[in-house]
């Protein structure tokens, strides 16, 4: 006789009422999977009610673009100026005036730039931070990509800026309107993000012209939301006594916002500021696609000629590009003031900033007379695309057997039937699981919103093609998530795992997602698989660090008294660790599913046929209507994704206590 | 013993000389929707049982004070009391829901905000728990910042500075950032900064509880030696009754949400109000709060006195001297009359806790 069974006296085993509805729900999708004739209407949504909104935001678009475009070709102009600034101080040289009596005025000096990249590292984070800056911008310029790297880096050196300006802006008018923020931004920001980036290209193109200055406003678009939030963030971050302070020292709205509160929150600004360089540079490879010119231009010509060799460099230099910009952002968002005796100059206090533009005048004086400081001499260029072709063939030409095994045994077992499986899944069935789910986890609110959004995919006719995205990016999703929590596990267990895993997630994460496509491409072709695994690794590292995170950073006090109380290590792990890090390893989950997601129109380059191709195809032939409307089923499947997952681990922390 | 009652009038009367220079009255800030119609509804005096019912929560209910010029007035009670809710009702930090706040005879919450903001720049300062020093600014220049934000130029404003910095003894650490500074040097910028305004009136939020107690009890003795110095209104917010009875000229207690007493450390110690205030005197030893008035008797034999004190002075400070001299001590006004004696057998009932104090207590 234990104490419970005096206490609950025995009771027949019932059913509760959700239990009952969930079984309800799913017996009613069945019935209509297996048998569709019962409601045809509601397996395969009746073409006769489409809706045509394509057709509507097109003609939209036609009128915007007739009666707009003096504004919008203006704004071109205004945003050109500054942009063909940084592209000729960084790329192509100033030239004033035409004919004969032209000045021309040189680029910056390929040499002045190491080693001003260099100087910044020192002056940041020392020698290490210095040689790793150095390095990758020499490698840059010795693997022949300089040209079309500070052709990205101008757009980059001009977009951000004006995402940080506009992005500071935002927050703080959602900080101080709570009531905007709720109802406008915060709605729009997550659009924006789960918003394919190409989706609004097109648009762009059509306003403002096929020149960088649409790729720039769409960069601008796509990097700005983290700015907005961490401003908001910082803002509220502030502690209170500082607010108060500001305030009693008789601080105007003003004063109070620029003097106080903005420097107190400098450190989450800065985290905001590397998140929109990191996005800058995703963006601007991917619009330099579409004829800006740059490092991604040339990786979409070398893959189209199946270029391996010369796509391999010009990813690489990506991924230096993306690594010196990074880690010399991070490194100063750390810099923090230190005491300095009083009598210091400027120019005592700024040693490195003037060195380096010092060295930056004398090169690029030189450079008019020295060829070699001018441009990369061609003597000192090397190259490894040879190398990287070697490679590729020799691994085809040894494993194409096990390699082509392993791809058609995925294809044929694992990826077409879940495919087919999803394609045919009714419409309306789908709805309704979407919804319910959406009515347990939180609410009729957010039940309403779900099932709208799932409609909308059906209703534009684009069901099948949104399947097939489903298809793919969960499929992607669960096997990054199954890899990312058991190494997350390993990561948590392991100090010395952790250390070496830390280093290679940093850079994964820096990658844009691009990068991850070439490798892939050059052992699996394109196709199916070669999508799946480019975003696997593209997705996995939230899952990942979240994982780690949440298993760390429980309690040390309940660890022990667990231990204390005798758990064995695998009970500790089941019963202690892993149930209290489920809420943070459910927004890895999360995140790792919205990066599958972005990654849809990525793949469609290599011939996914799914909502990404729709958007590509739409891209080629100009079509706003098309584009946006596949554009906005992939941000809903996105949205939807992740209310469903938020609220599971709202629900599961409030169960917990932690909230 | 007929003597003492107009005695301790007297001494009353001399604080009353002292021009009020803050006085609220009535005071509530009641958190919760439509807070302010249930207050004009039930005219500003809800009882606790109206509160519940319109589910609104009184942090400060009812407060009253004044805070006489010069006057070390502290408001001491437990977390959630309230206390910082109404010092920052005094400061207009927070909107209180009703009542009203003089403050040297200009109605605070009839102020508008760039009058708020003039009052605020020259006439208030405020030290706060946390210190809420800007971490990007040096320790001259968050000294300096209140009067850079009133546009002083930069020559004044650090000479000014300096000046504060020096008499916080804070001097060779212009250029150090705050985060290089310990907790209790912080906590000296902090004072510096809300003295470099020169104040009238000075809030200070609990501005030594986040610091060890022995730096705590060194803070205190840094406090009472420039007040000493300075003579400002001070407002102070302490959970502490040690500190509270240790810096105060006046203590109010406060509980959940009401004053429940206010007195000179004395009156709380001989005449608490409450079993909740006495819970909170029981320990204090006595000597320090009672005055040498409290214990005196009519003078026998002048001549055979072993020394004098003021009348004013605590029993603590003279104790040792006349345990060891084993004679009267001669109590005295400021201007030297004579007005009793102490002996030294009741000074040590009064340290052994011999409840033999009846007969003082009227």
């Amino acid at each position: 006789m234990t104490v419970a069974d005096t206490s609950a006296p025995v009771r027949a085993p019932a059913i509760s009422v959700p239990t009952l509805l969930w079984i309800a729900v799913i017996a009613i999708v069945a019935i209509l999977y297996i048998v569709p004739s019962v409601a045809p209407w509601a397996v395969k949504y009746p073409e006769s009610a489409i809706i045509p909104i394509a057709d509507w935001i097109s003609a939209a678009m036609a009128w915007l673009k007739t009666n707009f475009t003096w504004l919008t070709r203006g704004i071109t102009g205004i945003f050109n100026v500054p942009l063909q600034w940084a592209i000729d101080i960084l790329a192509k040289g100033w030239k004033s005036g035409y004919g004969p009596n032209a000045v021309m005025l040189p680029r910056l000096s390929w040499v002045g730039i190491c080693g001003a990249f260099a100087m910044a590292g020192y002056a940041f984070g020392g020698w290490r931070l210095s040689a790793v800056a150095a390095g990758c911008m020499i490698y840059i310029a010795l693997f022949g990509q300089w040209n079309s790297a500070m052709l990205t880096l101008a757009l980059i050196a001009i977009s951000v800026p004006l995402c940080v300006v506009v992005g500071l802006a935002l927050g703080i008018l959602a900080y101080r309107k709570p009531w905007l923020d709720r109802m406008i931004v915060e709605p729009l920001l997550d659009l924006m993000q789960t918003m394919p980036t190409f989706a609004y290209l097109i648009p762009m193109l059509l306003l403002f012209g096929n020149s960088p200055v649409s790729g720039m406003l769409a960069t601008a678009v796509f990097a700005m939301p983290p700015m907005v939030r961490a401003t908001v963030l910082a803002l509220k971050r502030v502690p209170h006594e500082i607010d108060d302070f500001g305030e009693m020292v008789g601080c105007t709205q003003r004063q109070k916002l620029l003097r106080v509160l903005l420097p107190s929150g400098r450190a989450t600004l800065m985290v905001g500021v590397n998140q929109v360089i990191m996005l800058a540079l995703n963006m601007v490879i991917i619009s330099s696609m579409i004829g800006a010119g740059g490092l991604g231009y040339d990786v979409l010509l070398a893959l189209r000629a199946l270029k391996i060799g010369q796509g391999m460099e010009a990813g690489l230099a990506i991924v230096a590009l993306a690594i010196v910009l990074d880690r010399l952002s991070q490194a100063a968002a750390r810099q923090r003031p230190a005491m300095h005796s009083q009598d210091l100059t400027f120019v005592q206090r700024n040693p490195m900033l003037l060195l380096a533009i010092g060295l930056l005048a004398v090169t690029t004086l030189l450079s008019v007379y020295v060829l070699a400081f001018a441009a990369v001499p061609s003597a000192i260029k090397v190259s490894t695309a040879p190398l990287w072709k070697a490679a590729v063939d020799w691994v085809n030409i040894h494993f194409f057997d096990a390699i082509e095994a392993f791809r058609t045994f995925l294809l044929l077992y694992i990826l077409n039937p879940i495919r087919d499986f999803l394609v045919d899944f009714p419409w309306f069935g789908m709805v309704l699981l979407a919804g319910f789910a959406g009515y347990r986890l939180s609410g009729p609110r957010l039940a309403v919103l779900v099932a709208l959004m799932t409609s909308y995919c059906a209703v534009t006719g684009l069901w099948e093609k949104s399947m097939a995205t489903l298809y793919l990016c969960g499929v992607s999703a669960a096997i990054a998530a199954l890899f990312g929590i058991s190494l997350g596990i390993a990561a948590s267990r392991s100090d010395r795992f952790a250390a070496f895993l830390t280093p290679i997630l940093d850079t994964l994460q820096t990658l844009p997602s691009f990068c991850f496509i070439i490798p892939v491409v050059m052992l699996f072709r394109v196709g199916d698989v070669t999508a799946m695994i480019a975003t696997v690794s593209f997705a996995i590292v939230p899952a990942i660090r979240y994982t780690n995170h949440g298993i760390r950073q429980i309690p040390e006090s309940l660890i022990e008294a667990a231990t204390v109380s005798g758990c064995t290590p695998r009970q500790m792990f089941w019963r202690v660790q892993l149930p209290l890090a489920l809420p943070e390893i459910m927004l890895g989950i999360n995140q790792t599913a919205l990066l599958a997601l972005s990654m849809v129109i990525i793949c469609a380059m290599i011939g996914t046929r799914d909502l990404g191709q729709e958007v590509f195809i739409a891209l080629a032939k100009a079509n706003a209507g098309r584009g946006l409307t596949a554009g906005l089923a992939i941000a809903f499947i996105g949205i939807v994704t992740d209310r469903l997952l938020r609220a599971s681990t709202d629900r599961l922390q409030s169960r917990l206590g932690l909230v | 013993m007929n003597d003492q009652a107009p005695l301790r009038e007297e001494s009353k009367a001399a604080k009353d000389d002292r021009p009020v220079k803050l006085l609220c009255k009535d005071v509530w800030k009641v958190f919760g929707d439509g807070a302010k119609d249930f207050m004009a509804t039930h005219k500003g005096v809800p009882t606790a049982e109206d509160l519940g019912k319109a589910k609104l929560v009184g942090a400060v209910r009812r407060a009253s004070l004044e805070v006489r010029r010069g006057e070390n007035f502290i408001v001491m009670g437990l977390s959630g009391s309230g206390k910082s809710t109404l010092v920052r009702c005094l400061s207009r930090l927070i909107e209180p829901t009703w009542g009203s706040i003089e403050f040297d005879g200009i109605d605070l919450l009839k102020a508008s905000p760039d009058e708020l903001i003039e009052i605020r720049r020259h006439r208030m300062g405020m030290v706060f728990q946390h210190f809420a020093l800007l971490p990007h600014l040096t320790v001259l220049e968050n000294i300096a910042f209140p009067l850079s934000v009133q546009g002083v130029d930069r020559k004044t404003r650090e000479a000014r500075a300096r000046k504060v910095i020096d008499l916080v003894g804070l001097g060779g650490r212009e250029q150090f950032y705050p985060r290089e500074l310990s907790g209790g040097q912080q906590q000296r910028v902090g004072i510096a900064r809300s003295l470099a305004v020169e104040p009238e009136i000075w809030f200070l939020d609990e501005p030594f509880s986040a610091l060890d107690p022995l730096i705590r009890r060194e803070m205190q003795t840094e406090l009472l030696r420039l007040q000493s110095v300075l003579k400002k209104t001070i407002v102070f917010i302490t959970h502490d009754f040690d500190e509270a009875i240790r810096l105060a000229d006046r203590v109010a207690i406060m509980k959940d949400g009401e004053i429940i007493q206010t007195g000179t450390p004395e009156e709380l110690v001989l005449h608490p109000a409450t079993d909740y205030v006495a819970e909170f005197t029981r320990d204090v030893q006595r000597a320090k709060v009672m005055s040498a008035a409290r214990l005196m008797r009519p003078v026998s034999s002048p001549a055979d006195c072993g020394g004098s004190v003021l009348a004013t002075d605590k029993i603590a400070s003279f104790s040792a001297r006349i345990v060891g001299i084993r004679k009267n001590f001669l109590v005295t006004a400021v201007d030297g009359r004579p007005l009793g004696e102490v002996t030294p057998d009741d000074v040590i009932d009064l340290l052994a806790d011999r409840d033999q104090l009846r007969e003082v207590r009227p």
